[in-house]
């Protein structure tokens, strides 16, 4: 065969190779979504968010209690972790030398690339073994070390993204740094660091493995966030691997809750972040 | 935006979180937990300030948490043994049996209703009996009709008394058993796939077909699943019922030690079912909180009357009266 | 006092120390080197933790604890070759898959999709890679096992079951299993690194083989993805850093068997997973200590990795990236 036609014929072949990839990769997310809408909407209902669980063997359980439970570990974490990482990040941006921000980027990308049951382990050995008992605290603090990374390095990226510009005039007209920061580089920032905290939240959201020996579980609810606490991705996970029916069902309709709410987290932050693009381009 | 959302969540729930109840935290076996889930319920219900946390994590997840001293009581089917207790140094643990329950061999054969002699289990477990239609189940089931094909085994991936009781009862009926495997809670396992739980082998007994697990007797009677008769004793293949597990404990309702750590696997009997056990709660001695003392032997008192009427429709033996006896004298231990 | 100096010097010597502190540049420099300082006690503190906790194990097997094949809790013999074996070989399942997909993908989306739709299917890949691990293991538990074994892994047997790669019986779970939803899991990472990669090519470097009338695809594979390499190098050990780490989806269906086996369709254990199962309920000091030590060793797998990995990114997409 004419070797130029060879190499058209081998031209589309592995483009359209190419394409069927990309086909395959895409459609991933939606088959994934499209299996939880199936198996789960219709167990998505008033009893489903009001009712807490009932024991095994019984149906007609909710799971208010772990969605509230997660809500509150999530507070706890972004309690922590957004101050961590906002400041930390002004520090690195606008303060910092050479060395010193050298050492905590490096230290707060080795804490994100941590596997998450090795916090949970740490977590346990620093809070749960000292107070006793497993708690909120616990599993907030534990998610809370998985978020910082994330905020931190984001909100950075968008401190640094603020034109020299604008710092050298806010100095020009006389006022502090802390001011000009204040003032100027955080409010022409704000988009780029809200995303970096939506995305932060939407990564903790769905984590699973530092609650396991943190906030353990609970049947009830948690009257203190001393107490351990329930929470979706572990009701999941318990749900999952039982043998109950009603209890698969339940484990459905909690996956499609948190699927969308993480991905809805995940969406708005793009959006959030594309917004200001455009505010800053225009 | 999230965080407002996030606040107005958490006043909502903080208003249904109504009167200030106790809330203990228990954890440990599943081997009771059907049982204890609806007892802390019943509980609950007939005093609404006591408020009892029970997490299923395993009878070796109960021990470790009441040795680290982050439950307030925790529950397992196997007693723990002295080096155990010894690392406990703020109180000693008390053992409290709760109920009677059997553990079954059940499996996913449909249509087949099996019988099991001690050493034929064994040698499903080792790896050595490797197919349904193998002579050993021939030889205990001359009429069934077993199917040719691989036996997958299931045992539990967790700490557990479940798994205490059988190896222990392995290692009785089957020398290989107690040389190459042992008994205790965590095992090495010669073959097979590790659920997490009773629920978890279940669970997986149940989506496996041609599967084989062990689990207490509520949870294949629950989720409608087979389970064998095992030969006891006395020679008889008998199955797991209310009758069967009593016949079991009675004999060792007199011979019960002071501590009430006792095994009662290959009891004797006519209908003795073979592997049963008690399980315990672990009670601390010593409780600092006065409320959540007096809760607690409120809820054992309870238990050991009220509660133990609930044994039976739960496919679980209560205790021979013998027993409750002696528990409730123990009860005046804990300050 | 009128408004002070016009840029106020900061390294200017106060006369008093007070007056030093009083600066509000100077406590604001403090009060955000502390939080970000206390970024990098934290991480300092985990490793410390994580070395004194398994100090017992360390002592008691040295480094034999990562050649031994035994996990027999009863002896309190603790070997953690079995649940290395296992991480790596489901790690490296999930790469033999997600990479070839991924690397296509990636080639796709950077030279041929018009930017719209590249910038669509890259942002639904990387939410691709929002998706929580438990979800991708309640689907796995009921869809994909199932599946796999029904269909997929009799399949295999009656095809390559001469290899005894996939001999044994089809449980559905096991290591095959897992490295599947692993590969789902990596090749959002694999994907946007690589495309980013791909585009930050200088476009002569296309226009160049091009016009020595070379095909799309041999400009592309034999010009741009060469060029591209370390960055795409890079995605790969980012994957598999995520790889090595995952927890719930991988303990929901490797099947739980702490022993080595060759076939793939058999059940097995990862590092993270054993964890998982085993640390609440590890009666033992020297149990629990083990398990410690094996955080300890994953930990410092998945640090060599992720260091290798940003330097590789950092190497190709810092040097010839388009300027905005």
């Amino acid at each position: 065969m004419d070797p130029i036609a060879r190499r058209n014929i081998v031209n589309k072949i592995m483009l359209t190779v190419t394409g069927i990839c990309t086909v395959l990769t895409v459609s991933t997310l939606f088959l994934i979504l499209g299996y939880l809408v199936v198996n789960g909407w219709r167990s998505v209902d008033w009893n489903f968010f009001t009712k807490l669980p009932m024991a095994a063997g019984e149906t007609g359980g909710g799971v208010a209690n772990a969605i509230v439970g997660s809500g509150i570990v999530i507070l706890i974490a972004m309690v922590i972790g957004i101050p961590v990482g906002f400041l930390g990040a002004i520090y690195l941006a606008e303060f910092g030398g050479k060395t010193v921000p050298m050492l905590i980027r490096y230290t707060a990308d080795l804490l994100n690339g941590v596997p998450s049951i090795v916090i949970g382990i740490f977590a346990w050995t620093v809070i749960v073994v000292p107070m006793h008992h497993f708690s909120a605290w616990a599993g907030g603090f534990a998610l809370s070390l998985m978020m910082i990374p994330i905020g931190l390095r984001a909100t950075e990226q968008f401190l640094r993204g603020v034109p020299n510009s604008l710092r050298e005039a806010s100095l020009a007209l006389g006022a502090s740094k802390t001011r000009t920061i204040i003032s100027v580089i955080v409010p022409a920032a704000k988009q780029g660091i809200l995303t970096g905290m939506i995305l932060g939240v939407a990564r903790i959201a769905g984590e699973t493995a530092p609650l396991l020996f943190t906030s353990l579980n609970n049947q009830y609810w948690a009257k203190s966030p001393n107490e351990p606490t329930a929470a979706l991705p572990v009701l999941i996970y318990n749900y999952a691997i039982s043998p109950y029916e009603d209890l698969h069902r339940q484990a459905w309709a909690a996956g499609l809750v948190l699927l969308v709410l993480v991905l809805i987290a995940n969406i708005a932050s793009r959006w959030v972040l594309s917004r200001g693009a455009a505010v800053q381009r225009g | 935006m999230k965080t407002r959302m996030l606040w107005i969540a958490l006043f909502a729930a903080a208003g249904t979180m109504a009167a200030s109840a106790e809330t203990i935290t228990a954890a440990g076996a599943t081997f009771p937990a059907p049982i204890y889930q609806k007892w802390f319920e019943e509980f609950h219900k007939a005093h609404p300030d006591i408020q009892i946390n029970y997490q299923a994590i395993g009878s070796g997840g109960g021990i470790r948490q009441i040795i680290e001293g982050t439950v307030d009581f925790g529950a397992s089917d196997v007693p723990m043994t002295d080096e155990q207790m010894s690392k406990v140094t703020k109180y000693k643990v008390l053992h409290f049996p709760t109920v009677l329950g059997g553990i079954v061999p059940t499996y996913n054969v449909p249509g087949a209703t099996l019988n099991f002699s001690g050493a034929t289990l064994a040698g499903i477990y080792l790896g050595n009996i490797k197919k349904w239609n193998d002579a050993a189940l021939k030889k205990d089931n001359p009429s069934a009709n077993l199917p040719n094909e691989d036996i997958t085994v299931i045992h539990r991936s967790d700490g557990s008394g479940t798994s205490f009781v059988f190896t222990d009862y392995l290692a009785k009926v089957s020398p290989e058993w107690k040389t190459k495997v042992g008994v205790n809670a965590s095992v090495n396992w010669p073959v097979g796939l590790g659920g997490k739980g009773n629920e978890g082998v279940a669970g997986l007994v149940k989506q496996t077909p041609n599967s084989i697990g062990y689990v207490e007797l509520i949870y294949a009677v629950q989720n409608k699943m087979e389970y064998g008769s095992l030969k006891n004793a006395a020679g008889n293949f008998v199955k797991a019922d209310f009758n069967t597990v009593s016949e079991a404990a009675a004999g060792a309702a007199k011979d019960m030690p002071a501590d009430f750590r006792v095994s009662i696997n290959n009891a004797p009997g006519k209908n003795a079912y073979p592997l049963s056990s008690f399980t315990w709660l672990l009670i601390p001695d010593k409780i600092a909180d006065a409320t959540k003392k007096k809760s607690v032997i409120d809820f054992l008192q309870w238990m050991l009357t009220t509660g133990q009427a609930d044994a039976q429709g739960l496919s679980y033996a209560p205790l021979p009266k013998a027993v409750v006896a002696k528990e409730q004298k123990q009860i005046a231990l804990i300050k | 006092m009128a408004t002070a100096v016009v840029t106020a010097p900061p390294s200017s010597r106060p006369r008093k120390l007070g007056q030093f502190w009083r600066d509000g540049d100077h406590i604001a420099h403090l009060v955000t080197l502390i939080f970000a300082a206390s970024v990098f006690l934290v991480t300092v503190f985990l490793v410390y933790e994580l070395w004194i906790h398994s100090a017992p194990s360390r002592a008691k097997f040295g480094f034999s604890f990562l050649t031994g094949k035994v996990w027999d809790p009863v002896a309190e013999q603790f070997g953690a070759l079995p649940f290395i074996y296992g991480t790596v070989l489901t790690s490296f399942l999930a790469l033999l898959i997600s990479v070839p997909l991924g690397v296509g993908a990636a080639i796709f989306l950077a030279e041929l999709a018009p930017p719209r739709l590249s910038n669509i299917c890259t942002f639904l890949v990387e939410l691709l890679a929002a998706v929580p691990s438990v979800i991708l293991g309640l689907l796995a538990i009921f869809t994909m096992v199932p599946l796999l074994r029904q269909y997929g892994e009799p399949f295999l047997k009656r095809t390559l079951g001469f290899l005894p790669l996939f001999q044994g019986p089809a449980y559905g779970v096991g290591y095959l299993a897992a490295g599947l939803i692993l590969a789902i899991m990596t090749f959002p990472f694999i994907i946007s690194i690589s495309r980013e990669a791909l585009l930050a090519v200088p476009r002569e470097q296309r226009e160049a083989a091009l016009a020595l009338g070379a095909t799309k695809w041999e400009s592309t594979w034999q010009v741009v993805v060469p060029y591209a390499r370390l960055g795409i190098l890079g995605s790969i050990f980012l994957a598999l850093a995520r790889a090595l780490g995952e927890t719930m989806a991988v303990t929901m269906v490797i099947g739980n068997d702490t022993g080595i086996h060759t076939s793939l369709l058999s059940p097995g254990y990862t590092i993270a997973a054993v964890i998982a199962n085993m640390f609440s309920e590890a009666t033992g000091d020297m149990y629990l200590s083990s398990l410690i030590e094996l955080g300890l060793v994953l930990f410092a797998l998945t640090m060599v990795l992720n260091g290798a990995a940003q330097l590789l990114i950092l190497a190709t997409t810092g040097k010839g990236s388009r300027q905005p």
